[in-house]
């Protein structure tokens, strides 16, 4: 349980977040209107969308499956009737005066999400429920000095508001939640996760207690739009909420909105002023009714989730538990690795797991791209480590190679030809080099012979540089020894 | 010859197949019968281009033997159905110059029928009252009038320009909506047929919404056929629209045997309420000895939540309505009344745009679904609601249809009632269960009452079955022999 320790002694957060997560379909959740993020404005919207008078929602099948395959990702229950509410307020942006979302009966019930933390333990956080909604338009405030523009291309998209309940204890446990949940939704194809796109929003409840203590009043804070904001807002909101409550304050049930310029969360409205939604079941839908089979259809043709594939890592590729974890975290990643592996026979799993979390991951930040445009492919690379397994080069060559290979996007064979890279293990020749370099070196030779032993890594050293990096270490070691002793 | 616009749909269709006239002279006729009918004020929008080149496209596709249904039928069609490029403004201030991109499904698969339209008629605003009186474009008057007394008369409503419309033998046919009794009252008022068809017979898709969970389009006639004939052509299943059922749409007219011998009909016992006049009790009892004179049987039914019903309703209905109308908000079209921040603008919009009566129902709306009342109004209306059904379920287990008066008074004076809403809302007592069951209604005119003013005998059917309504419904027509005609029937 981490703590967090104020004037008057420890603290506990209490943590539960809503991730909205823009669903991946054809089209929006009660209309036919197409759903391509950067559109011009006003070019995705029907006339369902523009709430024009006598229009009707028509629900989408995708979005509906697409909700399933979440629930059933998130290992959690699919209600197999559940109704859609209308929640009524008035926003420019809200064309209809009511969002269309789900309130009583949502479409997915509790379920789990395990955490690997950054400390090696693992934790599981509560699913409370899923459900369905319409994402409303955006209004524009920097058209015109005095008039707000609107933007209807996102209204009426597919959300999932997914609900955890309050177990998260830190701004680490809420940033390996979302990673984890970005990913489960990224391996199920039902949301690209971007939340600088804003396909991903977090809203966060939050309340501090004394450890053991009933919960406290939180607050919620809005549309947090990355993972480190998300940590950001909660390591702020909890410092103000401990001062408040220790200079013998009271928390106030409020909307926040967190300012990521100055890191801060500020009061949006109070309990007061909160709306009342007058939610009632929309008269234009029928509920919602599954059919069980076609639930299971989809359970079975569910794609390999993170957790399993970890599992498979370990078991199959020898990996430590925190290797498999991190190639995991993201699809591509796992995938990127498993290409290097099956993509040639005998290619040893531990250093492809090295070589991605190693040189690739320190390459792909140092020039902040993706692992889909790296220069150096699962091919290129797995091409490299052949190269080091049977002996062509040296470890230590093989970063110079890859780093030639990521600036050039050449394979490894055409670098280590081109600049002559291949090691040299012709005893003949190295012994040569070992027997000048000893020769031309008394003082150290007689050292070494002394006992000092150190004085081997320096003759190492000496020969290598004669043969520009290229000998094979192994050897040269060997000779050396023979030569000195 | 019966002059063109005094025609029924049976008769014109007839002639037109027969080539004793062409749709464009029907057209012409009845162009010139609106016209002269304007003082009643039954029409928002009237179509007379549009309705000659409709009839033009009608006689062509007749010359080449691809006629519809209705093809080359005049029909007004309440304000309410959304019309490509025609005006449509649900009777409000707040849907000033709204011409929809669009058109409703209900007037589409008329048009595809061959229909012609002659013009938008007035309606109460957003359909939400029982008299005309509450449009922004004015009140519309009935043709009729009391016996010796000029004043002039409320059509009912919502539907009211089109009732007053058919009676006035401006058109045979018009198409409204009814959400609590909206077509059969005004109907009964104004001596015509009024059919509510079975909820999710009809599309919604296109029709200004009041109350979703209740309104249904319907068609207006002077006979039980005529109704019959429209509603083949106005049904159907729409994918566009979630609540409309995909069931085949039978041949209605050819339900209209004359034969109900066998057939059990119910007469609730409930279906009374203080003050009702005795004719009305003698009509009813009128109704029930024509049906046995045909065969059928009649047994007294009880359905006991029946006085709950006009609460329950004005509490659903409002409570829709508060959120279907939220969409009125000045941003993107309709009236706009300009204000320092979207607020206000609002504010003003709504302050402006809405009238007394719509602004009540969204004040008694919003309030019923308001935290801490949900439970008390909206939830248990809900519950109630569901009893009512279940009231008419267990009758429909003894009888196939249901007799009833279609509203507890006669026509009454434009400005009466006015300063009193539920005496106003009383007048939807006896046509919101089917609203609120989704069964079919139908009103047909049965008699004339002492002040001269007509009476209708409602006909209430099984879900989905208004063949057996219809049939009933024209075996009550037949037998009444209903001839009256109103004080002003235009062209005349």
């Amino acid at each position: 349980m981490s703590l967090i320790r104020g004037r008057t002694g420890e603290w506990e957060v209490v943590i539960g977040l809503e991730v909205h997560a823009q669903v991946i379909a054809d089209s929006k959740l009660f209309s036919g209107a197409a759903t391509a993020f950067g559109a011009e404005p006003n070019t995705q919207v029907s006339l369902v969308d523009a709430a024009m008078p006598g229009m009707l929602p028509v629900l989408n099948a995708r979005s509906v499956e697409q909700a399933v395959r979440t629930g059933l990702g998130l290992n959690a229950r699919i209600n197999l009737t559940s109704v859609f509410e209308r929640k009524n307020y008035f926003y420019p942006d809200l064309p209809q005066g009511y969002q269309i979302s789900q309130y009583l009966q949502p479409i997915v019930g509790e379920g789990e999400i395990t955490l690997d933390l950054p400390d090696g333990s693992v934790k599981t956080v509560g699913i409370e429920r899923l459900h369905l909604e319409q994402d409303a338009g955006k209004s524009l405030h920097d058209q015109h000095p005095n008039c707000t523009y609107i933007d209807l291309n996102r209204s009426g998209v597919t959300l999932m508001e997914i609900v955890s309940k309050p177990d998260m204890r830190s701004g680490d446990e809420a940033a390996a939640y979302l990673t984890k949940l970005r990913a489960i939704l990224r391996y199920l194809g039902t949301s690209t996760g971007n939340m600088e796109e804003g396909s991903m929003r977090c809203d966060i409840n939050l309340s501090v207690r004394r450890p053991g203590a009933a919960l406290g009043t939180r607050t919620e804070t809005k549309n947090v739009n990355s993972i480190r904001f998300v940590k950001q807002a909660i390591e702020y909101e909890a410092k103000r909420q401990i001062a408040v409550l220790e200079d013998g304050g009271t928390i106030e049930q409020e909307t926040r909105l967190f300012d990521p310029g100055k890191g801060v969360t500020r009061a949006m409205r109070t309990k007061e002023e909160a709306h009342d939604y007058r939610y009632f079941p929309d008269p234009d839908l029928l509920p919602l009714v599954l059919d069980s089979e076609w639930v299971e259809e989809l359970r079975r043709a569910l794609p390999e989730l993170p957790d399993a594939r970890k599992a498979r890592f370990i078991a199959d590729y020898g990996l430590s538990a925190y290797d498999a974890g991190v190639l995991v975290a993201e699809r591509e990643t796992a995938d990127y690795f498993e290409a290097v592996v099956r993509g040639g026979a005998g290619r040893d799993a531990k250093r492809a797991a090295n070589w991605i979390m190693g040189e690739v991951f320190a390459a792909l930040n140092r020039d902040g791209i993706d692992l889909a445009a790296a220069p150096v492919d699962a091919a290129r690379l797995g091409g490299l480590l052949d190269l080091i397994a049977d002996g062509t080069i040296s470890g230590r060559i093989a970063k110079d190679v890859f780093d030639a290979m990521w600036d050039s996007g050449k394979d490894a064979a055409t670098i280590v030809e081109e600049k002559g890279l291949k090691q040299i293990s012709d005893e003949g020749a190295i012994a040569a080099i070992v027997a000048r370099v000893v020769a031309d070196n008394p003082t150290q030779a007689e050292q070494f012979r002394a006992g000092n032993e150190k004085v081997l890594g320096w003759f190492v050293g000496q020969v290598m540089k004669a043969t520009r990096g290229q000998a094979n270490p192994g050897v040269v070691n060997r000779l050396l020894r023979e030569k000195l002793s | 010859m019966t002059r063109l616009n005094e025609l029924t749909i049976a008769a014109a269709r007839d002639g037109l197949a027969k080539g004793e006239f062409s749709a464009r002279e029907l057209a012409e006729a009845h162009i010139a019968a609106m016209e002269s009918a304007r003082r009643l004020n039954l029409f928002i929008t009237e179509t007379p281009e549009r309705a000659l080149a409709m009839a033009d496209a009608a006689d062509a596709r007749r010359r080449r033997g691809e006629a519809g249904l209705l093809d080359g039928i005049p029909l007004a069609v309440k304000d309410l159905f959304c019309t490509e490029d025609v005006l449509t403004t649900a009777g409000s201030h707040i849907l000033d110059g709204f011409h929809p991109p669009y058109e409703s499904t209900v007037t589409a698969n008329l048009w595809r029928a061959g229909a012609v339209l002659l013009g938008k008629t007035n309606l109460d605003e957003f359909a939400m009252g029982s008299s005309n009186m509450t449009s922004h474009y004015g009140p519309v008057e009935s043709p009729w009038r009391r016996k010796g007394d000029n004043r002039p008369l409320v059509p009912g409503g919502s539907s009211g320009g089109s009732a007053a419309a058919v009676a006035a033998r401006v058109t045979a046919g018009a198409i409204g909506t009814d959400t609590g009794g909206s077509i059969r009252q005004p109907a009964a008022f104004c001596g015509i047929v009024g059919m509510k068809p079975t909820y999710g017979r009809c599309s919604r898709w296109g029709i200004v919404a009041f109350a979703s969970s209740l309104d249904q389009a319907g068609p207006l006639t002077r006979t039980v056929r005529d109704a019959a004939i429209m509603l083949r052509a106005m049904a159907g299943h729409d994918p566009r629209d979630s609540t409309s059922v995909d069931r085949p749409v039978p041949d209605y007219e050819a339900a209209l045997s004359g034969d109900i011998r066998g057939l059990r009909v119910g007469i609730p016992k409930e279906y009374r309420v203080d003050g009702m006049p005795d004719e009305i009790e003698a009509l009813w009892r009128r109704g029930v000895q024509w049906l046995e004179e045909a065969g059928a049987t009649t047994i007294e039914v009880s359905l006991p939540h029946t006085k709950y019903a006009l609460p329950t309703y004005y509490i659903i209905a409002p409570a829709e309505a508060s959120s279907n109308l939220a969409r009125y908000d000045g941003v993107r079209y309709g009236l706009r009344v300009p204000g320092r921040t979207p607020t206000e603008m609002y504010e003003a919009t709504r302050g402006e745009g809405f009238g007394a009566e719509v602004k009540r129902r969204v004040l008694i709306g919003t309030y019923v679904l308001s935290a801490g009342y949900y439970d008390a109004y909206y939830n248990k209306a809900r519950k109630v609601r569901a009893l009512i059904l279940r009231d008419f379920t267990e009758a429909f287990e003894s009888v196939d249809v249901l007799l009833t008066p279609t509203a507890p008074s006669t026509a009454f004076a434009q400005g009466e009632k006015m300063d009193d809403p539920i005496a106003m809302y009383l007048n939807d007592v006896f046509t919101v269960p089917a609203n609120l069951s989704g069964l079919p209604g139908i009103s047909v005119p049965a008699a004339m009452a002492e002040d001269g003013l007509p009476l209708g005998l409602q006909v209430i059917g099984r879900a989905f079955d208004e063949e057996t309504m219809l049939r009933v419904a024209h075996v009550i027509e037949t037998a009444a022999g209903f001839d009256a005609e109103p004080a002003f029937v235009a062209g005349r």
